[in-house]
């Protein structure tokens, strides 16, 4: 719990994780994985906090997490019903089959 | 300590991989599942980082109940794989967004490089000491206003989801 | 300055009355009425202006308690205590000025007002709409009163423009006629064009002195450089402005087109607004600021002479018309118009003294008038007169009283007030002869009109002719009085009374002995030769018809300003309304410019519009390009 060295592994891990995220967002079809991958994204953002949380000693970083995490929560409930309903109109989760906002 | 560089280092690399499956995987289940796996082992280093409490709670809300409900929802729609062959202008879209996050990474890394950030000492992370945080009139307002967000995000899921209005 | 607290408060009292008689009136008027035949409203109205009347006499009597100040001017500015409006350097107090001038202008106002008051009450009594006219005869008495007593400039004009409005609400008195609607608005419209100079004037006079009280503008008119002929400096432009105001009000040239038309209100309206006081509105102010006019030649000659041109037009025009009304309608020009040349030539007082002979004797002419139109059963045309002299006695002795008032008989009120502005004018040739010839002209138009109504023989025919009488005591006792005035008034100095508030010194008129008698043969003239063409010779009137017959036409025509006024709105107002500020400004101007912005709002969207492709996933990769870009500008060392 003391190493040093934690802190900085700990972010470039967020980091990379954050990447793998946003590449997921772009390169999936499917809705749901899209949103996965966004869940991915939160997740780096949550480590990158401890980390830093952990550098300077506060917690105040921690409180954040839990925020985070807690519309995390709201934000997947919400959009998973979304899903639902889009699949229930177009019977397809494919991304690009949903553009009728086209113009 | 050394056990604690081991374990660092093993739960790192477990994450990165089921995170580039979660990416790479065509059958949305497959993503799911490694998707949790990757929650598990951030929960791992989150602990190592010196917060249990935020550690226990990624686990229980994070793996427990998000992953769950997405589970749900997969198996609800019957998801099947993922068809193949993208078109051109998803092979561009591809190539850009590569593009783009590996100018994001560089820059990134860029910062970390000048700046290498380490642990303070004194650190207590226990749970006590995050409730009394939460509790105290700074973020007092914030924890009750989750609760109102998350009666909202209840009632929005269950209208937007109904058959009939 | 004062420790007298009545004089304080007696003002007040005056003007606060009648306005009280109005506000009753209007609220309470149809409950007090109650009955078809009833009276009480109407006296109500009288007995506002007759306490009024009183009081007036009590506050110049303590006027003349105080003690006199520099050339022997008396005068007292009473205070409600609060500004009206107050912005930095500007402020309009709500105070009066009460001095001789004001004085004598509020007897007259409120004398005259409570006889013609009295003889409403005869007059209208038939009339179902009785009480609203007894509301507008208090509210005019009310605002003509806030005009002669107004201590500062903005007082005075709303006081102008009040009487202005009363004067619309009476002449459109029988609204259901359309020529009296039309008429009614043809005078407000024509007045508030003269009002536009009135309020420009008022700022130019703010400019130059700073101040809009009376008592200020006075004082330091002196100390103005005098401007002369033809050069504009700000005292002139200011004095000119406000004279086109007074124009508008006194119907003098070119604004006097409304004044004849305005006989169609009831009588008594005509003798009070329309010979007796809201008319002398203009001759008041313009003696008011005497002391600023008197630094500008220019604006002095421009009065002299518009005066002098309109005494003139008006007596020919008068000479000609077959309404009875109409005749003492273009009378009241003229003597306006010798109102005006008196303030002119430099004697404000002399004015003054004419419009308070001139109060007497028209008020009575008028009153007489609808006397009689109310022994004709409401026939105006002279032409189906005659005769009447031995049907209504005290109508016709009281009406050759005013007659000879007018013409400048001696000893009656009008030969002192005219000869005086004669005598002002030897100095200028041409006026003075312009004076004595309209003068002739005057007597000769005014007993046409005498010989016409109350000579001869009766030629209205069988059924008017049963129907002559009398009128009433309510009616004959103002006429009675007024009489009375006109023969006595003359006696009575003004112009010495109020020359001290102009400040310039005693006005010193030369007095030569050929002129009343040059004045009261041309009246003698007039009068024999109306005699001659009317009564004893008439057939000598076909002759010089014929032979006039060009300068007839004009004189019936009026000279054609009606026409040219009416057609100057029709074809360039209204067509260059039309044409070039409905169709050219409004639709091409303005809506084009809505409409185009429009057009060019929706032609920018449709270029923007191939962004929008409708791809979630595009639209988040722009997101996430903006971010990169975002932060590549904030990372840069």
């Amino acid at each position: 719990m003391e190493n040093p060295a934690f802190v900085h592994h700990a972010v470039v891990l967020s980091l990379i994780l954050f990447a793998l995220g946003t590449l997921g967002v772009f390169l999936r079809r499917n809705v749901i994985t899209v949103l996965m991958c966004v869940e991915l994204m939160l997740n780096g953002v949550n480590l990158a906090f401890v980390a830093f949380s952990r550098a300077q000693g506060t917690l105040d970083g921690q409180v954040l997490v839990f925020f985070v995490m807690v519309v995390a929560a709201a934000e997947a409930a919400v959009g998973l019903a979304i899903v639902i309903a889009l699949h229930r109109h177009r019977d397809t989760l494919d991304l690009d089959a949903f553009n009728l906002m086209k113009g | 300590m050394m056990i604690d560089a081991v374990l660092f280092y093993v739960f790192a690399a477990i994450a990165v991989a089921s995170a580039v499956v979660v990416i790479g995987q065509r059958n949305p289940m497959y993503s799911a599942f490694a998707l949790v796996v990757t929650l598990c082992s951030v929960a791992v280093i989150f602990g190592l980082l010196g917060s249990p409490f935020i550690a226990v709670l990624q686990v229980i809300v994070y793996a427990g109940a998000i992953m769950v409900l997405f589970l749900f929802v997969l198996m609800l729609l019957n998801v099947k794989r993922e068809k193949d062959s993208p078109s051109r202008g998803q092979r561009t879209l591809s190539g850009v967004a590569l593009a783009l996050v590996t100018v994001l990474v560089l820059q990134a890394g860029a910062v970390l490089l000048r700046s290498r950030p380490t642990p303070a000492p004194d650190y207590d992370a226990s749970t006590f000491e995050m409730a009394k945080i939460l509790f105290s009139p700074h973020f007092l307002y914030a924890f009750e206003a989750t609760s109102i967000l998350i009666l909202a995000a209840l009632v929005g899921a269950v209208v937007l989801a109904k058959k009939e209005l | 300055m004062l420790d007298d607290p009545l004089l304080k408060i007696l003002p007040f009292a005056i003007l606060l009355l009648p306005l009280g008689g109005f506000v009753v009136l209007a609220l309470f008027g149809d409950w007090i009425k109650r009955d078809k035949e009833e009276t009480g409203a109407a006296w109500l109205a009288c007995a506002t202006v007759i306490i009024s009347f009183g009081l007036a006499a009590w506050t110049t009597v303590r006027l003349y308690g105080l003690v006199a100040g520099e050339g022997g001017l008396r005068f007292f500015q009473p205070y409600l205590g609060y500004e009206w409006m107050e912005a930095g350097g500007f402020s309009v107090p709500y105070s009066l000025l009460v001095d001789p001038l004001s004085c004598v202008m509020m007897l007259v106002v409120t004398g005259v007002g409570s006889l013609i008051h009295v003889y409403s009450v005869g007059y209208m009594a038939h009339d179902e709409d009785r009480v609203p006219y007894f509301s507008y005869l208090n509210l005019f008495t009310f605002f003509m009163l806030l005009l002669v007593l107004g201590g500062n400039l903005p007082l005075m004009f709303v006081g102008w423009e009040g009487v202005g409005l009363c004067s619309y609400l009476l002449i459109g008195f029988w609204y259901r006629k359309d020529s009296a609607a039309a008429a009614g608005l043809k005078a407000f419209i024509v007045n508030r064009i003269g009002d536009a100079g009135l309020i420009l004037g008022m700022i130019f006079v703010f400019h130059a002195f700073g101040s809009l009280d009376l008592v200020d503008i006075a004082d330091n008119a002196g100390s103005l450089a005098p401007e002369g002929l033809w050069e504009f400096g700000p005292a002139t432009i200011a004095a000119l402005l406000l004279f086109v105001g007074a124009t508008g009000k006194s119907a003098q040239i070119p604004l006097h087109v409304w004044l004849p038309d305005a006989m169609e209100g009831p009588t008594p309206v005509s003798a009070l607004i329309h010979a007796a006081t809201m008319v002398t509105a203009g001759v008041y102010m313009v003696a008011r600021l005497g002391p600023l006019y008197h630094v500008s030649e220019t604006a002095m000659m421009t009065v002299a002479v518009v005066g002098a041109v309109t005494a003139l037009m008006a007596a020919t025009i008068a000479l000609v018309q077959t309404d009875i009304k109409r005749v003492l309608a273009y009378s009241t020009v003229s003597q306006l118009g010798y109102m005006f040349l008196a303030c002119g030539v430099g004697a404000f007082g002399v004015g003054i003294f004419h419009l308070y002979t001139h109060a007497f004797f028209k008020a009575l002419l008028f009153l007489g008038s609808g006397s009689v139109i109310h022994a004709m059963s409401g026939e105006q045309d002279m032409q189906r007169m005659g005769g009447l002299r031995k049907r209504i006695p005290w109508t016709f002795w009281t009406f050759l009283a005013g007659t000879l008032a007018i013409a400048g008989i001696p000893f009656f009120a009008g030969f002192f007030s005219k000869d005086e502005i004669l005598a002002a004018a030897l100095g200028h040739p041409v006026l003075l002869g312009i004076g004595l010839f309209t003068a002739l002209l005057t007597a000769f138009y005014m007993a046409r009109l005498l010989f016409l109504t109350f000579f001869g023989d009766f030629r209205g025919g069988e059924e008017a002719e049963h129907h002559l009488h009398e009128s009433p005591w309510v009616m004959l006792v103002p006429l009675i009085l007024l009489a009375i005035g006109s023969a006595a008034g003359g006696f009575v100095k003004i112009p010495e009374i109020v020359q001290p508030v102009f400040r310039l010194g005693h006005g010193h008129i030369p007095h030569v002995a050929w002129l009343p008698v040059a004045a009261t043969l041309s009246a003698i003239a007039g009068i024999l030769g109306a005699y001659y063409l009317y009564l004893a010779m008439p057939e000598l009137r076909a002759g010089l018809a014929s032979t006039f017959r060009p300068a007839l036409r004009v004189f019936a025509a009026k000279y054609y300003w009606d026409d040219v006024y009416n057609g100057f709105v029709r074809r360039v107002v209204v067509r260059g309304s039309d044409l070039v500020l409905w169709q050219g400004v409004d639709n091409r101007v303005v809506d084009g410019a809505v409409n185009r912005t429009a057009t060019i709002t929706g032609a920018l969207a449709e270029m923007l519009r191939p962004l929008q492709t409708g791809f979630v996933r595009q639209y988040a990769l722009l997101i996430l390009a903006g971010a990169v870009a975002l932060l590549g500008y904030l990372l840069w060392p």
